[in-house]
């Protein structure tokens, strides 16, 4: 097990490497030149204040030296300042950072929580209005826009039921009620793509599972047909479904980036495209990697939990 | 001395027999007919919604009359014969801005769906023919754009490109590019070590030969697939960057924008974000089901899931 640990981590940390070469140069290749952009259509702006600006950016030098030196002080906790508020950037990303988790991980436990019990209902009773109903409402899961949806719940929630969520942020740590009247919403919006996801990857291994053998034979041995369906089939059935869940956290932050505007919560959607029209590009390279780096640790996790659940992986 | 002299018939028939490029010519038409049968209704109303969707883009504006960018009326109209879906917060005709958005999202899933399947054929059939250094490299790029969620990249170059929507297209091409590069390079290097693709550079068929003739027919079921996904990703895609002013414009109508400045008057009339929203649901539904229906009838080792989750090596 500690060798496969080392070999994932080890896997980790140059595909990690590798995305921020990679978003550093898509900052600088993309076309426009950050100072000229930064300095608008000021003409009157002298090449003295632009190479300040220049050097203040760490944009003097090779690119390597300036790769070196933005990497070199994340490594000491420092991404520079914004270009907006100066304030440091990392106070930012881990803020918005934050924001954007508790609604991913909270999504994320509603899409299994409802999902899969769904997905079981749907595979056991195959073929009945139960199942019909769960395909085709997977289905319009997948299809429905994040963005509407919440719009569709506001809605819905303001005429039925009188209530709008507070449109400022609630920290967990002041007020944790509010906190969650807040974001429940947001993270039912978000969520619903991904429970589709779910509920149709666990209907598809259910009914794989639920033809083997090792299923027959325990229910020719006696065993009632509840237990063989928790004990026996779904924790087989669950294995390929914890694969899908690193890459659905991706999704979900994605899906979260939009939402979040919508409820004006402060999390990394809502920085970022702040920072991208206040073309902040010191917010915009560390928060592009911050978020490259939840995603490749979700999959590590993914990877190790995997290795758990399905010790054959482990020894290969 | 004749000039026309034809070339000397070859001695192995290679080429007419054993040749996929014809066997995929005869199968599909054998598998679509399925999409017919009763057995696959799925990919049926796929199909139909698509087809009523480009209807819609293609032809909306005619039986349509409005302008969708002219004040045809009061503000906030609720819906009536004159204006089934009611007037925005100018006062334009919300059907005739929805017919538009219609086409605008048929461009955006078209042109960026092409420029994903053009540079992700070539970038993995580089991959997969040449190997080594050319594939490691393609294939490192291709990991960097995987490691960041699809929105969050195209946000990041649409917004860095500068917002309009030929920039959006480009990003969201860029963005849904590494998933055809990867299909495209699995496929390729699974067709080179064929002994048909061996007889044929045997036989002294160059590179660009053997893709054409071999590689590109076998590939043609998953790709079609996978187009027909990403076109759902692309529109769903254009919306929210749209939504979030990073793509079309205004005053020009995209689903998106409209969805976007809707939500502003969702108290006085929901309408305004009600349709938009209705009509990006439908497409990407169409699409969905469509996708399903011809995985089900090309290639059922594909497997059963749509969208976004590409198949873990």
């Amino acid at each position: 097990m500690g060798g496969y640990v080392l070999k994932r981590i080890g896997l980790a940390i140059p595909t990690l490497f590798v995305v921020s070469v990679g978003i550093f140069l898509m900052v600088r290749l993309l076309p426009g030149d950050i100072i000229d952009i930064l300095f608008g259509g000021d003409q009157t702006a002298s090449e003295e204040v632009k190479a300040q600006a220049r050097e203040q950016l760490g944009l003097n030098g090779s690119y390597p030296a300036q790769y070196w030196r933005w990497i070199s002080g994340i490594f000491q906790g420092d991404f520079g300042f914004s270009l907006r508020n100066t304030e440091p950037v990392s106070n930012i990303v881990l803020k918005s950072l934050y924001v954007t988790l508790e609604l991913v991980l909270l999504a994320l436990l509603i899409a299994v929580v409802v999902g899969v019990p769904l997905g079981v209902i749907s595979a056991v009773k195959r073929d009945s209005a139960a199942d019909y109903v769960a395909r085709i409402g997977g289905l319009v899961g997948l299809s429905i826009p994040s963005f509407w949806l919440a719009t569709l719940l506001l809605l819905f929630t303001s005429r039925v039921l009188g209530w709008v969520p507070p449109l400022i942020y609630i920290s967990p740590f002041h007020d944790p009620i509010g906190n969650l009247s807040q974001f429940i919403l947001p993270s039912i919006s978000i969520s619903v793509f991904t429970m589709a996801i779910v509920m149709r990857m666990v209907r598809a291994t259910m009914l794989e599972v639920l033809g083997q053998d090792y299923v027959r034979t325990a229910r020719a041995k006696g065993v009632n047909r509840r237990t063989v369906i928790s004990k026996h089939a779904l924790r087989n059935a669950l294995i390929p479904v914890v694969t899908i869940v690193g890459f659905e956290v991706g999704v979900l932050i994605g899906g979260a980036a939009i939402v979040e505007i919508i409820f004006g919560l402060p999390g990394v959607g809502y920085t970022l495209l702040q920072a991208i029209f206040g073309r902040d590009y010191p917010v915009i390279q560390a928060m592009t990697l911050m978020i490259a780096f939840v995603f490749i640790f979700a999959n590590l996790l993914v990877d190790l939990l995997y290795g758990v659940l399905d010790p054959r992986i482990v020894q290969e | 001395m004749s000039p026309r002299r034809r070339a000397p018939a070859p001695v192995f028939a290679t080429e007419a027999v054993g040749d996929p490029a014809t066997a995929w010519g005869a199968l599909p038409r054998r598998r679509l007919a399925s999409l017919g049968k009763w057995r696959n209704p799925i990919g049926l109303v796929g199909a139909a919604i698509i087809v009523f969707n480009v209807l819609v883009a293609l032809f909306g504006s005619l039986a349509w009359r409005a302008d969708p960018n002219e004040l045809v009326g009061l503000r906030f109209e609720p819906l009536s014969w004159a204006h089934p879906m009611g007037t925005d917060e100018i006062g334009r005709d919300t059907l005739a801005r929805v017919i538009h958005g219609a086409q605008v999202s048929l461009q955006v899933g078209a042109i960026s769906v092409s420029i994903a399947f053009v540079g992700g054929v070539v970038f993995g059939m580089l991959a997969g023919y040449y190997k080594g250094i050319v594939d490691t490299l393609l294939m490192r790029i291709v990991d960097i754009m995987f490691s960041l969620p699809g929105i969050v990249l195209a946000i990041v170059i649409a917004g860095l490109l500068g917002p309009n929507r030929r920039n959006a297209m480009i990003a969201i091409g860029i963005v849904i590019l590494p998933a055809f590069a990867r299909v495209v390079r699995g496929a390729v290097l699974e067709v080179m070590g064929y002994p048909y693709t061996e007889s044929a550079r045997a036989l002294g068929a160059g590179g660009w030969r053997i893709m054409l003739r071999h590689v590109i027919p076998n590939i043609g079921a998953p790709l079609l697939v996978l187009v027909t996904v990403y076109l759902s990703v692309a529109i769903l895609a254009e919306a929210a960057l749209s939504f979030l002013g990073l793509g079309t414009q205004p005053p020009e109508a995209s689903w998106g924008g409209m969805l976007s400045t809707g939500r502003t008057y969702i108290d006085i009339t929901p309408w305004l974000s009600i349709f938009p929203g209705a009509a990006i649901m439908i497409v990407v539904l169409g699409f969905n089901l469509l996708g399903d229906g011809l995985r089900d009838i090309l290639d059922p080792r594909l497997g059963p899931h749509v969208g976004d989750v590409p198949v873990k090596k």
